[in-house]
């Protein structure tokens, strides 16, 4: 076939409306956008509040101040000693993990893709015009460094321990020996609850049988892999449902240690 | 029971063009590609539009139905109420060459430019074993119909035209992953995924698989784990430290993409 002159230019569908969608495609943004911020700004006045973290009676530490590793910290809430005397009251008791746990979230892959879509726009639902003229995604600094991720999990998996470890302190009474009131169990649902959203980040999975390419030759890692991926099918629910158990479990701990209630004690 | 549905058409070629209003019968039971044949038959005659199995199998009727990107074979007129206007446009991230029907080869050249697979060169055709966990990952991208939604839809391109040089699309992302993960396959294309194919332009907000009509969860099933085996390759700083002190060559293996100097 002989071509004797070049087709016309084509462009896009010249089409002026940012979408046509109908739908409430903005109420997802706003959602999202509402709660994240009712969540950080309980979380950001919390960890700045100084007192009411520990219930001394019955051993309840709130997360947000675990470890507390400051000289200040109340007897009996510091399980890994004070590393300083005293910290200037700009920085929270737990900086140590705080650190951490806020920068796995960040890097989240869930958390990313709720805040790149409600907060930055981009884009604020599918198939809807996002505001910004140029877009290079993660693909320079700073947001590149959201390729750490992984580092931001191996952490926090010593945090779980750490957290795991404070509510196994919550079921000894105040005589010391074994007992249990309804904080120990918010704690214990808390923390299940938290290492199932743990273990279904997106890097656990590919560190615990993903980056294989023969999954027949790892059986084990394999079945690991699966179970993980079960769990990561869930990781967007368990990303929120453990913001609201942490701030539920901070709330009784803070209403208890405070004395605006007391605990619903059912064995000691 | 059938009723009068007003509808909102794109007509037009090479970019410009309009919604034109129409009112068509639609009767129990039909779906939008339907509606557009008894359109095109009864009052449209010219009205240019894509479709061939009508069983949202072979990926030709792709559109934007009140602005979502869907395939018109698959979008039940029964979801739609019937005093609504349904507005009918062609995909917005792909030229347009009449009408409904667009232009994809973007998205062939795209798939061209992926090395293919490459196994080791001592098995014979036949030899090849497999078990099937090997291979469960792969079978799931492989029910893509190449309807060309997710790249429509990915706002990458969709609303930043610029960047189609430097970014494949979630389709194409996708095909990388699953060679990738494939048994036999002995390529490295993790460097390649990210420099040449655009993988940090993805910024995991999933709407390729918000609109993918095969349910593939490309965003978790492939788009994420290979930026996971990426960042293992490129970012760790752990493994970056490892290559600068050992003496060993970099890995060979990384193919080269066609075309490209
Ligand atoms: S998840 Fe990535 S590839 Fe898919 S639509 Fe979003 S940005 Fe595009
Ligand atoms: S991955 Fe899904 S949306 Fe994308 S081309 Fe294939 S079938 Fe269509
Ligand atoms: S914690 Fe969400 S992906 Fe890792
Ligand atoms: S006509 Fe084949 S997918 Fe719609």
């Amino acid at each position: 076939m002989t071509q004797v002159s070049d087709a016309p230019a084509r462009t896009r569908a010249q089409i002026s409306e940012r979408t046509l969608r109908k739908d409430r495609w903005w109420q997802a943004p706003v959602v999202v956008v509402t709660l994240l911020t009712i969540w950080l700004t309980y979380a950001t006045v919390r960890v700045f509040t100084g007192h009411w973290y520990y219930v001394p009676k019955y051993h309840y530490l709130t997360p947000f101040y675990s470890p507390c590793v400051s000289g200040e910290c109340v007897p009996g809430s510091s399980t890994l000693g004070h590393w300083i005397p005293a910290i200037p009251p700009i920085i929270p008791y737990a900086f140590v993990s705080l650190v951490f746990v806020l920068g796995f979230r960040l890097t989240c892959y869930y958390y990313r893709r709720a805040y790149y879509r409600a907060f930055w726009q981009s884009p604020p639902s599918c198939a809807v015009r996002e505001p910004h003229a140029k877009y290079t995604g993660e693909t320079r600094f700073p947001l590149i460094m959201q390729n750490l991720h992984r580092y931001f999990f191996y952490v926090v998996i010593v945090i779980s321990v750490l957290n795991t470890w404070d509510v196994a302190q919550a079921f000894r009474g105040p005589d010391g020996n074994f007992g249990f009131g309804l904080g120990s169990l918010i704690m214990l649902a808390n923390v299940v609850l938290l290492w199932c959203y743990t273990l279904s980040c997106h890097s656990c999975r590919h560190i615990t049988g993903g980056r294989l390419k023969h999954f027949s030759r790892h059986p084990i890692r394999y079945w690991a892999w699966t179970k993980v991926s079960w769990l990561n099918a869930r990781h967007m629910q368990l990303a929120w449902t453990t913001l609201g158990t942490l701030m539920l479990t901070d709330l009784y701990i803070m209403l208890v240690a405070s004395g605006a209630i007391s605990d619903l004690r059912f064995f000691n | 029971m059938g009723y009068m549905a007003a509808l909102k058409v794109w007509r037009g070629d090479a970019g410009s063009g309009a919604l034109t209003d129409y009112k068509v019968e639609v009767n129990e039971g039909e779906v939008v590609l339907d509606v557009l044949h008894r359109l095109q038959a009864t009052q449209a005659g010219d009205l240019a539009l894509r479709w061939n199995c009508k069983a949202g199998k072979c990926g030709s009727c792709s559109m934007e139905i009140n602005g979502r990107p869907r395939l018109g074979c698959m979008t039940r007129m029964s979801t739609f109420d019937p005093a609504d206007t349904l507005t009918i446009t062609p995909m917005r991230t792909f030229p347009v060459i009449r009408d409904l029907v667009t232009d994809v080869s973007f998205n062939y050249a795209k798939a061209r430019s992926i090395p293919s697979f490459t196994p080791d060169p001592s098995i014979k055709p036949g030899e090849f074993r497999m078990q099937q966990e090997d291979v469960n990952r792969s079978q799931e991208f492989r029910k893509c119909i190449e309807c060309y939604l997710c790249q429509n839809t990915c706002h990458v391109i969709r609303d930043h035209a610029e960047n189609e040089a430097p970014f494949a699309g979630p389709r194409f992302l996708m095909r990388v992953a699953e060679l990738e993960m494939h048994p036999c396959d002995e390529a490295d294309r993790r460097d390649i995924a990210q420099d040449d194919f655009g993988l940090g332009y993805c910024n995991i907000t999933k709407c390729c698989t918000e609109v993918c009509p095969e349910h593939i969860k490309i965003t978790d099933n492939a788009l994420i784990p290979l930026k996971e085996r990426v960042a293992g390759h490129k970012y760790d700083p752990l493994v970056w430290l490892g290559s600068k002190i050992s003496r060993r060559p970099a890995k060979a293996g990384t193919p080269a993409v066609p075309g490209k100097r």
